[in-house]
C-alpha cells in the first residue's frame, strides 16, 4: 500500500499503527478520476477531436472554402481528379457548392471549439472575479452585487444575443463576448456561494487569528477550495457555450459564410436533408460526440473533486 | 428475566475497493427485558454497524452479513426478508439516532412523522393516529403538543427534536429500543434531560434498550450491562458496576483513564496512543497490540485472535496475555 | 412570505421595464429600418410612413409615447405588416407555440421524472446507467440535430408525419417530441441528482428504521425535496417552452411566436420586436416568480420565515 520508508524504530516510543503517507486532495481526485474509465476515454477522445480539427486540414489536402460546382453535393467517397492531375477522395462527400465536407468539419470544429474555449474564458474571468468579490466583501456589497445578477438572470438573454448580433453585424468577437456575458452569471453565483461559506469557516478564522494577511488567506485557503467547483463548472460551460454558438449559427446569426462552424454545417445539412443526408449526419455526429465527451469529462471531474451542485 | 434479543457470532463486512472491511467480527450479546445494554467503543469500532445490521439498515452492497444469528422472540432477524423486517422496524424494534437536526424530515410536519408508525403498523386513521401522536409528544415532555404537532422540525430546538424522535420511536410501544448515540450531538444540560427521559420511559414501559455510545460516563449512568467493542470485536462484557469496579481489559482501562471527570486536576489529559486499526487489514493477533505499552506489547497474542473468556461470573474479557489483567 | 412575494413582484416589474427600455433603444441603434425593403421607397412615401408611426419625433419622445401606450395596454400596429396589429399577430401565433410547448412539457415530465427517480433509487445498476446514458445522449443531441433526424426518420423514410408546416392535426407531434425529449433528458438528470441528495440524508434512514416501505419513502419522504432542482429549472425553462423555441419553429416551419420574433428582427419591425420581447420577458418573469414562490412554499423553512 504505502511506499514510504518505515520509520526507524525507537524503543521508548509507542509503535504507531501503520499510517499512510498523506495524499493531497488533488492526488486523491486524480486517483478517483483515473478509475472512471469512461471519463478518461472521453478525455482521450476529446484530445483526438481537437487534434483532428486543428491538424486535419493539412492531411486532407482540400481547401474548406474552395468551391467546385462540378461536384455538387456528392456522396461520401467521391473521387475528384482535377485537370492538373491533383485531387483525391472526398471521404465524407461534398456540399452543394462542391466543398469537401471533411475539411469543412475540421475548419468548423476549430471555430466551434475556439468559441467554446474563449467564451468560457470570458465567463470565467468575469464570473470568478465578480463572485469572489461579492462573497469576500459580504454584507451590503454582496447583497447589491447579487441582486444585480438576479436581475440579469431574469432577462431573456437569447433575445438580446439575437438583437446584438443583428445590430453589430455578425462578428466572431461579438459572439464570444455575447455568449461569455451570458454564461458568467452562473459562475459568479457558484463562486460567491463557495467563498461566502469558506470565509466563515473555522480554518479561515484560524488562519486569520494566526496573523495571515488577506492575500495570503486568499491564496492559501480560498482559491484552492474554490478551484474544484470552478474547474467542474468550466468544463460544463464549454459544451453549453458551443451549443449556444451552434444555435445562433443555425439561425443564421452566428458564423457567416464562407466561414463555417459546426452549427452552420448542421444548418446546411438540415436544408438538404431530403437529397443528401450525409451533410447533416457527419457534422452532427462530430458535434454531438464532442458535447458528449465534454459532459462526461465534466461529470467525471465533478465526481472526482466531489463537488456538489451549488444551490443558491 | 426474559431475553428480548440474543445475538450470536454476528459478522458483517463491507466489500470496498480497498478490500474487505470486517466491521463486525463475531459479536455476541444478549438484551434483557427492561434492561439497558450498552455498546461502547471509539468511532469505527463497529458498534453502530452491529445494530444497523440487525434491522437490515446496512446498505447492501457494499455491506454483507457474513454469519451469525439474532434471535428476537422466535425469529432470527438476520434471516428475514426486507418485507418482514419492515413489519418489525418501527413497531417491535425502534431506533433513535445521533443527530436530531438531520434525523427528522424537514419537509414533513412533526405530526405526520410521529404518527407514521401507527398509520403503517397499526393501520390507524389519520385523525386517530394524530390524536395518539399528541399524547406521545406530551409523554416526552413537549409543551403544548396540540399546537406543536402541526409545526415543522426546524421550529424545534435540538433537545426538543430528540424528544420528538423518542416519541416517534416509542409510539408503537416496541419491545426493543436501539439508541445510537442519542445524546452526542446535544448540549451537556440537554444530554442529561434526554438520558433521564429515556431511562424514565424505559422503566415505565418495561422495554429493553440497546444504548450505543462512545462516552463511558453516559454508560455508567444509564446501562445495566456493558459491551466494550474494539476493531469489530467485543473485548470486554460485564455488568456495569463490575466493569467500573474491575475493568479487566487494557482497552477498557485506557478508555476509563481518558474520562476527563475521573482525572485529577492539573494532570495532563490522558489519551490512548495511536489510532484504531485499519479494519481492511487487521493484524492477525490481538488488535489492541499496536497501542499497548512496549512491555505489554511483547506479551500480546500475535498468531491468533484472543477468545472471550469468563474471568468472573458474568464478566467476560478477551484472553490476550498482554491485555487481560487477572486478579 | 408576504414581504418576499411583494419584493419579488416589484423586482419582476423592474425587470420588465429594464427589458422594455434596453430593447427599445437597442433596436433603434440597429442599422436599417422597417421600410428598407427590396426596392427603395420613394422619399415622400417614407416621410408619410415615418410620420404615421411617429418615427420622425425625437427618440426620447418616442420612448415615452410607446411606454405610455404599453401601459394603457395598446401594443401598437406592426410597421412591416401594414394594417396588422401586433396583438393580432401574437394572438394568432401564440396558441401554436403554446400547444407545442405544453405537449413537449408533458412528454418531458412524463419521461424525465420516472427515469430520474428510478435511476436514483436503483443507483449504480444497469437501469441507472441505461437511463442516464439515454439522458446524456438527449443532452448532446441539440434540437437542431434531433429535429432534422426525427424528420428524416418519421417524415421522409416512414412518411408517418408531415415534414414541416402547420396544417394537419398530427403536425404537433414531431416538434413536441423534439423539444420534449431534450427537456426530458435535463429533467431526468436533475431528478436523479436531487433524489440522490435527499436519499442520502439521515432522515431517510429514520424513515427506514420506522419500517416505511421503499415506495412510500420515495414518494412521501424524498420526492418533495428531490424535485426542488427540477422545479427551479422548470420555472425559467417554462417560458422558453411555451413561447416556442426559435429553432424548433424554424426547423418545422411553424408560424409560432419564435418565428415572428426572428423575422421581425430581420425585418427591423420595431414595434413587433418590442411587443414580442415584452411578451417573452413578461412570461419569463412570471414563471420565474411563480417558481420562486413554489420553491419557497415547498420549503417549510422559507415558507414560515
Amino acid at each position: 500500500m504505502s511506499t514510504a520508508a518505515a520509520p526507524a524504530p525507537s524503543p521508548a516510543a509507542f509503535e504507531l499503527p501503520h499510517v499512510q503517507p498523506g495524499r493531497s486532495l488533488w492526488q486523491d481526485a486524480w486517483a478517483r478520476l483515473r478509475r472512471n474509465r469512461l471519463a478518461i476515454l472521453c478525455g482521450g477522445l476529446l484530445v483526438a477531436i481537437v487534434l483532428f480539427c486543428f491538424l486535419g486540414p493539412w492531411l486532407t489536402g482540400w481547401n474548406p472554402t474552395e468551391t467546385n460546382l462540378a461536384l455538387k453535393a456528392t456522396p461520401p467517397g467521391t473521387v475528384e481528379i482535377r485537370p492538373d492531375g491533383s485531387g483525391g477522395k472526398h471521404w465524407m462527400g461534398t456540399d452543394p457548392l462542391g466543398r469537401d465536407i471533411l475539411t469543412r468539419i475540421m475548419r468548423g470544429g476549430q471555430v466551434s471549439l475556439m468559441v467554446g474555449l474563449v467564451a468560457t474564458g470570458v465567463a470565467l474571468l468575469i464570473g470568478v472575479g465578480y463572485g469572489a468579490t461579492a462573497g469576500y466583501l459580504g454584507g451590503r456589497w454582496d447583497m447589491g452585487m447579487m441582486r444585480f445578477v438576479d436581475v440579469l438572470y431574469a432577462l431573456p438573454f437569447m433575445i438580446f444575443v439575437i438583437l446584438l448580433t443583428t445590430m453589430f453585424g455578425k462578428s466572431m468577437l461579438l459572439i464570444f463576448l455575447a455568449i461569455g456575458a451570458v454564461e458568467w452569471l452562473t459562475m459568479a453565483r457558484i463562486v460567491r456561494a463557495q467563498v461566502q461559506v469558506l470565509v466563515r469557516q473555522e480554518f479561515v478564522e484560524a488562519a486569520r487569528s494566526l496573523g495571515l494577511s488577506t492575500p495570503a488567506i486568499l491564496i492559501r485557503h480560498i482559491i484552492p477550495n474554490v478551484l474544484g467547483p470552478v474547474i467542474v463548472y468550466s468544463t460544463l460551460t464549454v459544451p453549453a457555450v458551443m451549443l449556444l454558438e451552434a444555435a445562433l449559427s443555425f439561425l443564421g446569426l452566428g458564423v457567416q459564410p464562407p466561414d463555417s462552424s459546426w452549427g452552420t454545417l448542421i444548418n446546411d445539412g438540415a436544408e438538404n436533408l431530403e437529397t443528401s443526408p450525409w451533410l447533416l449526419l457527419y457534422p452532427a455526429a462530430f458535434f454531438s460526440a464532442t458535447l458528449f465527451c465534454l459532459n462526461f469529462v465534466g461529470d467525471g471531474l465533478r465526481d472526482a473533486l466531489d463537488v456538489r451542485a451549488s444551490k443558491d | 428475566m426474559s431475553t428480548v434479543l440474543d445475538v450470536q457470532d454476528l459478522k458483517v463486512s463491507f466489500h470496498t475497493r480497498n478490500g474487505v472491511v470486517r466491521a463486525v467480527d463475531g459479536v455476541s450479546f444478549k438484551v434483557e427485558k427492561g434492561k439497558t445494554t450498552g455498546i461502547v467503543g471509539e468511532s469505527g469500532s463497529g458498534k453502530s454497524v452491529t445494530c444497523y445490521s440487525l434491522l437490515g439498515l446496512v446498505p447492501m452492497p457494499p455491506g454483507r452479513i457474513e454469519g451469525g444469528s439474532a434471535k428476537f422472540g422466535d425469529v432470527d432477524l438476520l434471516k428475514l426478508s426486507e418485507k418482514e423486517l419492515q413489519r418489525i422496524r418501527g413497531s417491535r424494534i425502534s431506533m433513535i439516532f445521533q443527530d436530531p437536526m438531520t434525523s427528522l424530515n424537514p419537509w414533513l410536519r412533526v405530526g405526520t412523522q410521529v404518527a407514521e408508525p401507527l398509520r403503517l403498523h397499526e393501520g390507524l386513521s389519520k385523525s386517530e393516529a394524530w390524536k395518539r401522536a399528541v399524547e406521545a409528544l406530551r409523554e416526552v415532555g413537549i409543551p403544548d403538543p396540540e399546537k406543536r404537532i402541526h409545526q415543522y422540525p426546524h421550529e424545534f430546538s435540538g433537545g426538543m427534536r430528540q424528544r420528538v424522535m423518542i416519541a416517534m420511536a416509542l409510539i408503537t410501544r416496541p419491545e426493543l429500543l436501539i439508541a445510537d448515540e442519542p445524546t452526542t450531538a446535544l448540549d451537556v444540560t440537554i444530554q442529561k434531560q434526554v438520558l433521564d427521559l429515556i431511562r424514565d420511559l424505559q422503566k415505565r414501559l418495561g422495554i429493553a434498550v440497546v444504548f450505543i455510545t462512545h462516552d463511558l460516563a453516559v454508560v455508567s449512568e444509564v446501562c445495566d450491562y456493558v459491551n466494550v467493542m474494539y476493531a469489530g470485536r467485543l473485548v470486554e462484557a460485564s455488568p456495569v458496576q463490575e466493569l467500573f469496579a474491575r475493568p479487566r481489559h487494557a482497552y477498557t482501562q485506557a478508555l476509563m483513564r481518558s474520562i476527563p471527570a475521573l482525572q485529577r486536576k492539573g494532570e495532563p489529559l490522558y489519551t490512548i496512543p495511536g489510532l484504531p486499526p485499519d479494519l481492511a487489514n487487521l493484524p492477525s493477533g490481538c488488535a489492541f497490540r499496536p497501542r499497548q505499552t512496549p512491555e505489554r506489547q511483547a506479551l500480546c497474542l500475535t498468531d491468533r485472535q484472543p477468545p472471550l473468556v469468563e474471568v468472573s461470573p458474568g464478566h467476560w474479557a478477551q484472553d490476550c496475555p498482554g491485555c487481560l489483567i487477572r486478579d | 412570505m408576504l414581504r418576499f412575494t411583494l419584493y419579488r413582484l416589484a423586482q419582476a416589474l423592474g425587470v420588465i421595464l429594464v427589458v422594455f427600455t434596453i430593447t427599445f433603444f437597442l433596436i433603434r441603434l440597429t442599422p436599417g429600418d422597417p421600410f428598407a425593403g427590396e426596392k427603395a421607397m420613394p422619399p415622400d412615401v417614407r416621410r408619410v410612413m415615418e410620420e404615421r408611426y411617429g418615427l420622425n419625433k425625437p427618440l426620447i419622445t418616442q420612448y415615452f409615447t410607446t411606454l405610455g401606450s404599453y401601459l394603457r395596454g395598446d401594443f401598437q400596429p406592426s410597421m412591416k405588416y401594414q394594417g396588422m396589429w401586433n396583438v393580432k399577430i401574437i394572438k394568432d401565433a401564440f396558441p401554436i407555440s403554446l400547444a407545442i410547448g405544453s405537449c413537449a412539457l408533458v412528454i418531458a415530465l412524463g419521461l424525465g421524472l420516472p427515469a430520474g427517480i428510478i435511476a436514483a433509487v436503483k443507483k449504480n445498476t444497469w437501469m441507472d446507467y441505461g437511463f442516464m446514458s439515454l439522458a446524456l445522449i438527449g443532452i448532446c443531441l441539440p434540437t437542431f440535430v434531433m429535429g432534422p433526424m426525427l424528420i428524416m426518420t418519421f417524415g421522409l423514410k416512414w412518411r408517418v408525419f408531415n415534414v414541416a408546416g402547420w396544417f394537419e392535426k398530427t403536425d404537433w407531434v414531431l416538434p413536441s417530441l423534439t423539444m420534449g425529449l431534450i427537456y426530458a433528458a435535463y429533467i431526468a438528470r436533475l431528478t436523479r441528482g436531487g433524489m440522490l441528495e435527499v436519499l442520502n440524508q439521515d432522515f431517510i434512514r429514520t424513515a427506514r428504521a420506522k419500517g416505511v416501505p421503499g415506495s412510500r419513502i420515495v414518494m412521501v419522504h424524498a420526492l418533495r425535496g428531490g424535485l426542488l432542482p427540477v422545479v427551479a429549472f422548470l420555472g425559467p425553462a417554462l417560458a422558453g417552452i411555451t413561447t416556442g423555441s426559435f429553432i424548433i419553429e424554424k426547423i418545422f416551419n411553424l408560424p409560432g411566436l419564435g418565428q415572428h420574433f426572428v423575422s421581425s428582427v430581420f425585418n427591423r419591425d420595431y414595434s413587433l420586436i418590442l411587443a414580442t420581447v415584452v411578451l417573452l420577458a413578461t412570461l419569463l418573469v412570471v414563471t420565474n416568480f411563480l417558481t420562486d414562490v413554489l420553491v419557497a412554499w415547498l420549503n417549510p423553512k422559507v415558507r414560515l420565515s
